[in-house]
């Protein structure tokens, strides 16, 4: 089901349109309001009124993580805070999180393209949406909640953790719909098969899976196992949250609402626009959100951007699977790695489950990369002989995928953490300098 | 082949990890089980303990429910005689046909003054060297009785 084809289906002339006019309201609303950007569009010498096509997009001056940082907490809202009616933040693993402000007219926006995001997946209001999405100042939760009332489905707002409660619900309520870290929906599966419930014979149908990066391998394994169709879904606090991509029942990658978040593909090296096709950064413009809109925002994800018209009927350019991101990758002896394209060798291995951990080191000025794999029953041997077989095999694989030479340590069941929210899988032991 | 002459060991995947063995030798101990024999395989990064025990089955079901990757593996318990060149016969025998032992370990006590050593072949050719034992008369001890010891 298409949520609002009127957008989703839109002309794509019509929608350029659209997005310049909305674009120029927004530029112009930032002069006004936000001293910060008022002096970028300055130094850069552009007003509204230089907006007139798409392609002025680019005169704007980008916002880094470093300028949300800067301007932690309000710095860059352009409401007074008596307009907001929340905020929400980015984890913030280092330093300050960064502070989302929402106006109920950004809460309603919110809410709609989480609907579309769901119905993307093939939710409609008959179904029962499992929410194991962290509530609180975490973007998930709440943006999940109020995106599967809208959709008119019955949610559960059991968010993450408490694994046993998430599998009892899931059987005594019948959800149809889980919605979840990828990470966390793994942690699911295993703790399903501990106590011996079979998922795939329960009414559970659909997967919305997000908030990290994760392989097409894994999702086949969780569809697998899980018996679901699963989807990968996009979003960022910078932005809005999720629901600002999904990926729809073609899965050709994820529809990007581009009536609200204009994405442009960067080279992050040189900073200039890249075709569509081409691989680069994410960056992402609001042209609709009243308390935080932020132009032309450095996602630091790697994808490329397709603007064909996909089968579903959907006009709206779609991402492919964001892989890693520009702060996640991994430099080993000059071949640039992310986590996801090791995970994605891994789940090709049948033997192999997907828990992993990346042990990062620098033993000699040179970075070294050791792949720890617990040992399933599929591995398990009483012969140390066929043990180090599969640790070869798993280092020839990531060597012959890659391109680069690891170590592979293969370590007991269940050792590697679980992830409730979102996986940690690099290890970084090295010393600085 | 005759499946009593199959002692089940019991294998575990134990990283190398300060405390490892004694969560498995405690975990046994708790729950009545007595380890007969053993030995350990190991790498730098991991060993495979190997164990014959009293109770092969509850040994693997203890250890699973404790996290641990467990197996379990026929292997042939041969009386040996204990004197020199007993051990060295018994692999003659087996070598001239054909058979390779994949790894072999004794028992701590000895039957009617014979030494007890469990030898681990291919399932492949478990037949056959059931059949060189016989040619050979050498007495392979039937699992209950290992069991027992």
């Amino acid at each position: 089901m298409i949520w609002d084809p009127l957008y989703e289906c839109m002309d794509p002339e019509q929608r350029a349109e659209l997005q310049v006019r909305r674009l120029r309201e927004t530029v112009a609303r930032l002069e006004v309001n936000v001293p910060w950007y008022r002096e970028r569009f300055k130094e850069k010498g552009i007003t509204a009124h230089d907006i007139k096509s798409l392609d002025d997009l680019r005169l704007l001056p980008f916002t880094t993580k470093d300028d949300l940082r800067e301007t932690y907490p309000f710095g860059l809202f352009a409401v007074p805070l008596e307009e907001c009616v929340r905020i929400h933040a980015s984890s913030g693993t280092t330093g300050k999180p960064v502070i989302a402000g929402y106006t109920p007219e950004d809460i309603n926006i919110w809410a709609e393209t989480i609907a579309r995001t769901i119905a993307c997946g093939g939710g409609t209001s008959k179904d029962v949406l499992q929410n194991a999405y962290g509530y609180g100042l975490f973007t998930g939760g709440l943006g999940l909640h109020y995106g599967g009332e809208r959709l008119g489905c019955m949610v559960i707002p059991i968010s993450g953790g408490n694994t046993a409660r998430q599998l009892m619900l899931m059987q005594d309520l019948g959800s149809t719909i889980l919605c979840a870290t990828p990470s966390y929906a793994l942690t699911i599966i295993d703790e399903a098969e501990r106590v011996g419930v079979d998922i795939r014979k329960l009414p559970l149908r659909i997967g919305l899976f997000g908030a990290e990066p994760w392989s097409q391998g894994a999702q086949e394994t969780i569809e697998e196992r899980m018996g679901i169709s699963a989807h990968d879904i996009y979003g960022l606090t910078e932005i809005i949250g999720p629901g600002v991509a999904a990926e729809c029942e073609a899965k050709a990658g994820l529809h990007i609402f581009d009536d609200h978040f204009i994405p442009e593909i960067i080279d992050p090296e040189t900073e200039e626009p890249l075709p569509p096709g081409q691989e680069g950064e994410l960056v992402f413009t609001c042209i609709t959100k009243r308390a935080f809109p932020i132009i032309r925002f450095r996602t630091r994800d790697i994808t490329s951007l397709d603007y064909e018209k996909c089968e579903c009927g959907r006009t709206q350019p779609r991402m492919k699977r964001v892989t890693g991101r520009t702060d996640d990758m991994l430099i080993i002896r000059g071949v640039n790695v992310f986590p996801s394209q090791i995970e994605e060798v891994l789940t090709s291995i049948e033997e192999v489950e997907p828990h992993y951990q990346l042990v990062l080191t620098r033993p000699k000025r040179m970075n070294e990369l050791e792949i720890q794999v617990e040992v399933s029953p599929a591995i398990f041997s009483d012969e140390v002989r066929h043990l180090e077989e599969i640790e070869q095999k798993i280092a020839e694989r990531v060597n012959s995928a890659l391109g680069i030479r690891v170590a592979v340590k293969l370590v007991e069941p269940k050792t590697i953490e679980r992830s409730e929210g979102k996986a940690k899988r690099i290890i970084d032991l090295r010393e600085e300098g | 082949m005759n499946s009593e002459l199959l002692t089940q060991q019991v294998s575990v995947f134990l990283e190398n990890k300060s405390g490892r063995l004694a969560e498995v030798c405690q975990s046994l101990g708790e729950s009545g089980i007595n380890i007969r024999a053993l030995c350990i395989a190991d790498t730098s990064d991991f060993g495979i303990l190997r164990l014959i025990v009293d109770k092969p089955e509850e040994a693997v079901t203890v250890l699973e429910e404790r996290g641990f990757s467990v197996g379990s593996t026929g292997v042939l318990a041969l009386r040996i005689p204990d004197v020199p060149g007993g051990l060295g016969g018994v692999l003659l025998h087996l070598e001239a046909r054909g058979i390779n032992v994949e790894y072999m370990y004794a028992f701590f006590i000895t039957v009617e003054g014979d030494a007890v050593v469990l030898f681990k072949v291919d399932d492949a050719v478990l037949d056959k060297t059931v059949e060189v034992l016989r040619e050979n008369n050498i007495v392979a001890l039937p699992a209950t009785e290992v069991y027992g010891l």
